[in-house]
């Protein structure tokens, strides 16, 4: 049975009023918490306790709390989404930490996500990469029976692992570069799996890397952190996929920048 | 009183769409350049229809609260999409996917919108699967089917436990397509406040920048609304923390009428409520009701441990009271069998608010690795949030607010009563009825979006007469400045209440009275509780900061003040309908085994209200809901 015990911490935060000023560490001593607490209740609750004493909440963000979102975006300690493996920082629980612990919250730090204020980020860039190669160009109506095409389950399977990225950006705030590869890997790797991406597999390696340079994203040495904090527990495997794809395509559609990758 | 016309085509209902198809007026390509489209939200709703728009060459500006529209809510859903392919030979078809879905809606839906629902179910799989939806598939390459809640046959396409997010990422990804080509300007991080009627048409939206607080607006020549569910108005439900009534509720300030607003859905595997600190509620797929044993001890108060708790003194309620459903029984029944057993004071857990969900004889039977291949995902989360292995202990469950049937009002062509406004999705009233199938909802904001509005769009624009606004004019100005002046009230009470504790004190209340069992006393209770709380939500809240910038808490209090209004409408509409039928159960009608006894000599309708101004009761208006080709029955399952 879960303890039911009260414990104390101290949390220091990271405040931001806007993305033009310049953000410092607070801290706020003997934080009440339940073991049961999810990590974002205890904010939900300091900031009670702020308006309270008439401080300005502090911003984050969060909306499914289910971990599938891909909203929420803390750096816990160090770790983006902190301690506990493949698990979002929505579903991280206070039972995680001990009686009198120090608690660090930052939020992601990359420069292609500014932050916007306190503990949220704009990672519109995130956007901006799909919107340039990560999809299928199919119009509506007029496609074929959906069983017209069969798709071999293990494809299908290795579609879906990668499919299964939810766009929070962790990848970016833990890669000593601030790399988004497994980001941008995961989606060229669910579609490169499927016959009906297939068609596009050139077009959107170029396009995606293409629009990730021009963010500010910078490439993968190796470090693996992506895949350490990865929620979802992305293979780093996807990143091999796109490098081969780039290369591929780079040499066909005579593009010459590789994509990073091959050892630091 | 008025009767409302939903301008359902006449004919067989096969041949309803088809023929409406043919009859509706076409525009050229050149000329959908010129018609500005305003889509608000970009869940499977809004993102489908977008998307689509655009590809047909309409100009779209398409709006969302959160910072990307990958994030709408209904990534959240897990179970997977219906649809009658008949792939599995077991003897599906239009006919009984339709049939299902009115029986199964508790005869409170209109029938012309079900069939046509389950005739586009199909080309959405076609439509996913060409987009690079990875739906679950068998060894020799076709895709797999599993069964539902309410249904006999196998027609759910599913993602892993992940089907809503794949759908979600499809549509997102056309959007993309459409953002990169330039024919949807995106507008993430910003927020409707209010529709903009001109000459009784709506022709734009006031919008604040979430970011910079900025407030202005967009003008164009139909607004949709694809803006989701109210559930969020109980303070706890499964519903992402963002989800709200704000834009359904101002459209309906401004003329469009909201439909059977007590329709809510309570799911009953839901993960307990640990304490006062709870934000949200957490859904556990209903599949677990597949090999989990259901139970309650038979004694109140019994604090052993599940597994001391000998055979013979538990009692496996739901095999008792539904021998042939047992575990299986539909999502209003299992919930209000839950609620039932707690009130005995037999439930278990903190507060004794959760029965249990037993996997012992499930894993003894099949072993622990069965089990986990089919549910290990989900009890892993389970162990996530609660601290609690569930292959050791029983897991314990209890019923939450999940969705909501009720919405605005739409036509046939999903035309709210207000000109130039369609509503989609799950912020829409139709194809529901009284409770939503299980795999449904997914279902619903894909054909809306994808096959039916692209086609009743393109006809209001052909043949309205539409004048040249622009959002300059003066009833922009005025939208705006009752906009601005409401963020500055909010700014100015400066009291002591926090936003979210008055939020608290909604909830608790609507969930007492207008939750899983409603009668005419409570109603009446809440319905005089809650403008006394949205009189001290008005003299008391605390909103810090201000509106020029980044503000969550004036993000949430314009929400809750928002609650506050249609709270009353839900409690009112709750009281109205004096019958128990899905979702909305009256304790004064129920059988003599305590199921729901609807009455359709009196309610067979839709309860339509139209705002008659601040402080006077909203006005009923009827749409009669008539059973041509569906026998009207009572559900039974037994």
């Amino acid at each position: 049975m879960a303890s039911h015990a009260a414990m104390q911490v101290t949390l220091h935060v990271w405040r931001q009023r806007s993305r033009d000023e310049p953000g410092r560490m607070v801290a706020y001593p003997g934080v009440e918490v339940s073991p049961d607490m999810s990590f974002l209740e205890m904010l939900d609750e300091l900031n009670e306790r702020l308006t309270a004493r008439g401080e300005e909440p502090i911003a984050f963000d969060s909306d499914c709390r289910e971990g599938i979102c891909g909203a929420c975006s803390l750096t816990v300690n160090g770790i983006p989404h902190g301690p506990r493996k493949g698990t979002t920082v929505c579903q991280l629980h206070l039972r995680s930490f001990r009686d009198g612990d120090e608690i660090f919250v930052e939020p992601w730090r990359a420069r292609a996500f500014p932050v916007v204020k306190d503990l949220v980020v704009d990672r519109g860039a995130f956007d901006r990469i799909i919107a340039a190669g990560g999809f299928v160009s199919v119009r509506t109506g007029g496609c074929p029976d959906a069983n017209a095409i069969p798709v071999p389950k293990a494809a299908a399977e290795a579609a879906m692992d990668a499919a299964s990225c939810i766009g929070c950006g962790a990848c970016v705030a833990a890669c000593p570069n601030a790399a988004a590869m497994l980001f941008v890997g995961a989606k060229v790797s669910h579609l490169r799996h499927l016959p009906q991406g297939r068609a596009e597999q050139d077009r959107r390696a170029l396009s995606m890397v293409r629009q990730m340079d021009a963010e500010g994203f910078g490439n993968c040495s190796n470090y693996y952190e992506c895949e350490a904090v990865c929620p979802k527990e992305i293979s780093v495997q996807v990143i091999a996929e796109l490098n081969r794809d780039y290369l591929k395509a780079s040499f066909l559609h005579g593009e010459r920048k590789a994509a990073g990758g091959g050892g630091s | 009183m008025t009767k409302l016309d939903s301008r359902v085509p006449g004919g067989p209902i096969e041949t309803k769409w088809a023929r409406h198809k043919a009859e509706l007026k076409l525009m050229s390509p050149a000329n959908k350049r010129r018609h500005r489209i305003l889509v608000v939200g970009s869940g499977l709703a809004g993102a489908s229809a977008a998307a689509s728009l655009a590809e047909l060459g309409y100009p779209v500006l398409c709006f969302c609260f959160q910072d990307s529209p990958r994030r709408a809510h209904s990534i959240a859903a897990q179970g997977g999409i219906n649809a009658a392919k008949d792939y599995p030979n077991d003897g599906d078809s239009v006919w009984r996917l339709f049939h299902d879905t009115i029986k199964g809606g508790d005869f409170r839906a209109r029938e012309a919108n079900v069939h046509r629902l389950a005739e586009v179910s199909g080309s959405i799989i076609d439509q996913c699967v060409a987009q690079g939806v990875p739906f679950a598939r068998e060894y020799g390459g076709l895709l797999d089917n599993r069964s539902f809640g309410g249904a006999q046959v196998s027609r759910t396409f599913y993602a892993r436990g992940q089907t809503g997010q794949q759908l979600l990422l499809g549509a997102y990804q056309a959007l993309a397509r459409q953002i990169g080509l330039g024919r949807v300007t995106m507008f993430p991080r910003t927020e409707m406040l209010d529709v903009v009627v001109v000459n009784g048409v709506a022709r734009g939206i006031v919008v604040r920048d979430l970011v910079s607080g900025r407030i202005e607006s967009h003008a164009g020549d139909a607004v949709v609304l694809a803006t989701g569910g109210y559930a969020n108005v109980f303070f706890l439900s499964t519903n992402a923390k963002g989800c709200n009534v704000t834009a359904t509720w101002r459209a309906h300030r401004r003329g469009a009428l909201f439909a059977n607003p007590c329709f809510t859905q309570i799911h009953p595997t839901c993960i307990p409520v640990s304490g006062d600190h709870q934000s949200k509620l957490t859904l556990m797929s209903e599949s677990l009701r597949n090999d989990g044993r259901i139970w309650v001890p038979r004694t109140p108060g019994d604090s052993r441990r599940p597994d001391r708790i000998p055979e013979e003194e538990r009692d496996y309620y739901l095999e008792r009271r539904y021998p042939s459903f047992g575990n299986l029984a539909p999502r209003d029944i299992a919930s209000r069998a839950a609620k039932a057993v707690c009130d005995e004071g037999r439930g278990v857990g903190p507060g004794g608010l959760g029965v249990y969900l037993d996997f012992a004889g499930a894993i003894r039977q099949l072993g622990e690795a069965t089990i986990r291949e089919r549910y290990g995902n989900l009890f892993e989360m389970y162990e996530r949030i609660t601290g609690e292995d569930p292959y050791r202990r029983a897991m314990r469950i209890y019923p939450a607010v999940h969705y909501t049937m009720g919405g605005l009002w739409v036509d046939y062509d999903l035309m709210s009563s207000l000109p130039g406004l369609f509503v989609l999705g799950e912020a829409n009233f139709s194809d529901h009825g009284a409770n939503r199938l299980g795999a449904s909802a997914l279902m619903q904001g894909l054909a809306d979006g994808y096959f039916i509005l692209p086609h009743t769009i393109g006809h209001f624009l052909a043949t309205a007469r539409l004048e040249k606004v622009d959002a300059g004019g003066a009833e922009f100005r005025r939208a705006e400045g009752e906009a601005q002046a409401r963020v500055k009230r909010l700014l100015a009470v400066n009291g002591r209440r926090t936003v979210d504790s008055i939020h608290k004190e909604l909830g608790r209340l609507l969930w007492d009275h207008v939750g899983m069992a409603r009668e005419r006393g409570g109603l009446e209770d809440a319905l005089r509780r809650i403008p006394e709380l949205r009189e001290r939500f008005w003299s008391d809240v605390r909103v810090l900061g201000s509106g020029e910038e980044l503000n969550q808490s004036l993000e949430k209090a314009g929400r809750v003040a928002d609650f506050l209004e249609f709270a009353e409408l839900l409690a009112a509409d709750a009281l109205y309908r004096d019958e128990s039928c899905g979702g909305h159960f009256r304790v004064e009608h129920q059988t003599e085994e305590g199921e729901a006894k609807r009455d359709d000599a009196r309610f067979c309708h839709v309860a339509a209200w139209e705002h008659a101004g601040d402080g006077r009761p909203a006005v009923l208006h009827q749409e009669p809901l008539t059973f041509e080709f569906v026998h009207l029955a009572t559900r039974s399952y037994k």
